[in-house]
């Protein structure tokens, strides 16, 4: 039998991560390793796991392997299928990006006196820890693979300790990944107590009442959720994200919450199997209210890389909507349409990795150029960074979901499955759904609304401050890295036949059926239903777009003069306008906060009228904290505050206590 | 399809989307005699708007000096989506193979990317007008939107179809049939397409130079050619918007086979569903006031909420009967 090289190359993808986690060892005497060695073989492991993914998709069928490691009985298992290779590409995808980015990025590092080994180690400890999330094949491996991956960014989050907002945030964070990760592990406990084992071969084998297997999906829900940054558990999300270096933020953003769809889809698709249409309700209303808040929050951000991960909130929610819509149609025993939601929510996931790497790379060309994140301080930079320019506006078109780019398809999918809720027998699913959709839409009319104001407010217009004004164009390594995730964003959206027959073999593996239809009318035409449903042209419409505009050039062009002459603005025929006459980034979204006030906690001061020094403050607060994690956070200080009263000093108290504890253990055991 | 018919289809289809371009000044001019008249006014000519394009056209086109170079291409690429976009919606006859590489998702799509090219161009100059208008535009379009994709939803589920093409065809083999969900579809696109247009009550085409503009604002630095393909994409976008109600809730009169006959009583009855439409817009205009910026979004509510009853009265009265 020929043998399957899947493993093997995703073997080799973890050696190179772990040899860049290393080698980086070393770059305490000699920063230059990190530039020379760590990050092109960071690039290398992406590539590696690239090839892996995509020979899992395309060879089909999976391959087993167990580990000499671990504990004596219970040997780590390692699997390769199509689940796996989808994620592994995504990783890699991203990774490959990053790796050729990052090798200018740490350049500017050199000089300083952050540490380049924590830097260097953790980064491919991250790397290895997500590789390892998607090959685990038991409890135990895939457990340890993600405190690996938790453990690992939280140092990278805390990469620049000296402030004290990043030590909380990096807190933050550690404390909600490990509340997650308790949560997964008890789903896993649930499954293994049913399964008689670890391993997830027994745990597919389970036998599970449909209220255990209830209780199994909520506490999964709860862990990975948590890492997807789901509301209302998001908060740790927009604190974390944003203050790791730019291309660690394009990896968790891009790559670590895809690792939680994986993880979701894994467990609930794959292991649990019989899948109960409340939960798709469940996972439906989540996403829903964490697309629609996480994009208004985002909307409201002026700072650019916070405003970036309250995006991810808003897109993991809409791959949650999916996967929410696959569950309400794979319960109620719609095979196809379930596979067309799970389709659309793989084919988000793969999108959101690819333009969020590519905006949080962008945003670190910009913080590397102008050593500014606040949007209030930018303006021209398209004029001073063309290249960046370029590739940015590619994916604020991607996220924004327009045609033809690669969000418009994923999008345009899920609509598609909303829409064929008319099959659906029960009244009460048939119009959530359609609310579902209108929140969907809402959504990505308020991403357009925050992306305008991206673009414009930092690119566009006139530099706010003087070293905006002044910004160095990136190094080539930082425009490569970004102009290959801009590519893959326009050829993932002009050939969505293609991507899709590439997702497809996961739905075959999980639910046994694919979209038979989607690619019968050849290449040209994606049809995921059937070609009277509803059929879209990527190919054409971009063909169409550019034949109109050839007419349109050569047509209405004709004879007309050509020359045109640059004069100043006219602006109504008011003085000659100064930047800071230009709209901010605060006052571009005054509007839709006014219109959605009740949902923010907006704390907003006007000067009076005859204040010799006029200021503006505007502070905006996310209720979630006030809601959902003050009062915890005052149930366990006054739990504490109970608790330290047992600590009286004396050595005879504590004896007591030892003795009495180990009573009621030997009373419970016995 | 014999090889000859898809020949013919793409012709059509071809002249169909010169059509568009042809007629949507027309249309504007159309509207503006018909206030004038309201207003006692003899008016300009039916023709007028054309001779605004020509002169347009031939002028010189000056760019500020702090514009970037997406100042530049946004009106072609504005101009081309929105042409694009209305390509597809079927004008004067059906089973034309555009409508195969763009459903109605699809439109809403162009016309998205349209917007976001618009509101970038105006706030490439720096101007505050520029970054009002913006502003504005974008928080107009997040109500707007969604309400128009409830509304189109309402009948793609109906069709069982998201292709406009199906969508009629399913009107017309069903008969005359008042079915609720469409009366709320029907008004909820009205007032879409009133805010998307920028007409009274949320915008007014017919200023210049005042606070409360949105569309003007986001083209005050444009002139010349590029002014002309701007004004040219908002003509062809009001068609857009007065074919896709006229047509799809009424569209009867389509041609529904390639002959010169056909064509033709399509084209005649387009026409007349136009001018009523394009009556029933200048007399809208004429008798109501343009509201506060911030009265707006109760209006458009009530689109979202008119389309959202539409879809639910679809599917939770019409499925089951």
């Amino acid at each position: 039998m020929e043998m399957n090289p899947v493993l093997p190359l995703a073997g080799l993808a973890v050696a190179l991560a772990l040899a860049s986690s290393a080698v980086s060892l070393l770059a305490s005497r000699e920063p230059r390793v990190l530039r020379w060695f760590a990050m092109p073989l960071i690039g290398l492991a992406g590539l590696a796991a690239l090839a892996a993914g995509l020979w899992a998709l395309l060879a089909g069928g999976s391959a087993n392997a167990t580990l000499p490691l671990g504990l004596p009985w219970q040997p780590w298992r390692v699997r390769a299928d199509a689940l796996s290779g989808l994620f592994l590409m995504i990783i890699g995808l991203v990774t490959v990006a990053v790796g050729i980015y990052g090798r200018s990025y740490v350049r500017g590092y050199e000089r300083g006196r952050d540490s380049l080994t924590a830097l260097g180690g953790f980064t491919g400890l991250f790397l290895t820890g997500m590789l390892l999330v998607t090959l685990a094949d038991d409890a135990f491996l895939f457990m340890v693979a993600w405190e690996v991956m938790s453990l690992s960014s939280y140092f990278l989050v805390a990469f620049q300790h000296e402030y004290a907002a990043n030590r909380r945030a990096a807190f933050l964070y550690l404390l909600m990944a490990h509340v997650g990760g308790l949560a997964i592990l008890l789903g896993f406990g649930v499954l293994a107590a049913f399964g008689h084992g670890f391993e997830f071969a027994a745990m597919r084998e389970a036998v599970l009442s449909p209220g255990w297997a209830s209780v199994a999906f909520g506490l999964v829900f709860v862990g990975f959720g948590m890492k997807a940054g789901l509301m209302p558990l998001h908060a740790w999300l927009p604190e974390a994200h944003p203050v790791a270096p730019s291309y660690i933020s394009a990896l968790m953003s891009g790559v670590m919450l895809k690792m939680a769809v994986y993880g979701f889809v894994r467990v609930v698709f794959d292991l649990i199997g019989q899948v109960q249409w409340q939960w798709g309700v469940i996972a439906l209303a989540v996403g829903c209210v964490s697309a629609l808040m996480g994009v208004l929050f985002a909307l409201m951000q002026t700072d650019l890389k916070r405003l970036l991960a309250y995006s991810s909130v808003e897109n993991l929610g809409i791959v949650f909507i999916a996967l929410g819509l696959s569950l309400v149609f794979l319960g109620t025993g719609h095979l196809l349409l379930g596979s067309l939601a799970l389709v659309a929510a793989l084919y988000h996931a793969i999108n959101h990795a690819l333009f969020k790497g590519l905006l949080f790379l962008g945003a670190g060309a910009i913080l590397h150029g102008t050593h500014e994140r606040d949007l209030e301080q930018m303006g021209g930079l398209l004029r001073r960074m063309p290249w960046t320019g370029a590739f940015f506006l590619i994916g604020c078109l991607s996220i924004s979901a327009l045609p033809p780019f690669n969000g418009f398809v994923s999008e345009w999918l899920i609509f598609q499955s909303a829409l064929q809720a008319w099959q659906l027998e029960s009244g009460v699913l048939r119009s959530i759904i359609p609310i579902a959709s209108a929140v969907l839409a809402l959504t990505g009319a308020l991403v357009a609304a925050t992306f305008v104001k991206v673009y414009g407010i930092a690119f566009l217009g006139q530099a706010r401050s003087r070293h905006v004004r002044h910004a160095r164009q990136g190094a080539v390594g930082m425009r490569v890295g970004m102009g290959l995730l801009a590519g893959l964003c326009v050829l993932f959206g002009v050939l969505p036949t293609q991507v899709i027959a590439l997702i497809e073999p996961v739905s075959v593996q999980l639910l046994g059926g694919g979209l038979p239809e989607s690619g019968a009318q050849g290449w040209l035409w994606l049809t995921p239903i059937s070609s009277d449903t509803a059929s879209y042209s990527a190919p054409l419409t971009i063909l169409l777009l550019a034949l109109i505009a050839g007419v349109a050039f050569w047509w209405f062009l004709r004879g007309v003069p050509r020359r045109i002459r640059r004069s100043d603005p006219w602006d109504c025929g008011f003085a000659p306008p100064s930047p800071r006459m230009q709209y901010t980034a605060a006052s571009f979204a005054q509007p839709i906060r006014r219109v959605f006030g009740l949902l923010f906690a907006i704390d907003e001061s006007r000067p009076a009228f005859d204040d010799p020094a006029p200021r503006y403050r505007l502070k905006l607060t996310d209720r979630a904290w006030a809601l959902f994690y003050l009062p915890v956070a005052r149930a366990v200080e006054a739990a504490s505050r109970r608790v330290v009263r047992l600590q009286s000093g004396n050595v005879r108290v504590y004896l007591g206590w030892t003795l009495g504890t180990l009573l009621v253990l030997l009373w419970v055991i016995s | 399809m014999p090889d000859g018919l898809v020949l013919a289809a793409w012709l059509i289809a071809f002249a169909q989307a010169l059509l568009y371009v042809a007629l949507a000044p027309l249309l504007v001019g159309w509207v503006r005699k018909v206030k004038a008249r309201l207003q006692n006014r003899r008016g300009a000519s039916l023709f007028q708007p054309y001779a605004d394009l020509r002169k347009l056209l031939i002028k010189e086109t000056r760019v500020p000096h702090t514009a970037s170079p997406l100042f530049r291409m946004a009106p072609y690429i504005v101009f081309v989506a929105t042409w694009l976009a209305a390509a597809t919606v079927p004008l004067v006859a059906l089973d034309l193979p555009v409508a195969r590489i763009a459903d109605i998702i699809v439109l809403v799509g162009l016309l998205a990317l349209a917007r976001f090219f618009l509101a970038l161009a105006g706030m490439d100059v720096g101007t505050a007008f520029g970054g009002m208008g913006a502003s504005r535009e974008m928080l107009i379009s997040s109500l707007a939107e969604p309400a128009m994709l409830m509304a189109v939803f309402t009948l793609a589920m109906t069709a069982h179809s998201t292709s406009l093409e199906s969508v009629m065809s399913h009107h017309l083999a069903d008969g005359f049939v008042l079915r609720p969900s469409y009366l709320f579809a029907l008004g909820a696109l009205l007032l879409v397409a009133l805010a998307e247009c920028g007409r009274i009550p949320v915008d007014n085409p017919a200023t210049h130079l005042e606070l409360t503009m949105i569309h003007e604002a986001m083209l005050l630095e444009y002139s010349g050619r590029h002014l002309a393909l701007m004004e040219w994409a908002a003509q062809v976008k009001l068609l857009l918007y007065g074919v896709l109600i006229a047509n799809v809730f009424f569209p009867w009169g389509v041609g529904r086979e390639f002959t010169p006959l056909a064509l033709g009583l399509g084209l005649l009855a387009v026409l007349a569903k136009l001018a009523l439409l394009g009556a029933a817009l200048a007399t809208a205009e004429h008798v109501m006031a343009k509201m506060r910026l911030f009265r707006a979004p109760a209006f458009l509510n009530l689109a979202l909420l008119l389309a959202l009853l539409g879809l639910l009265s679809h599917v939770i009265l019409e499925i089951g009967a």
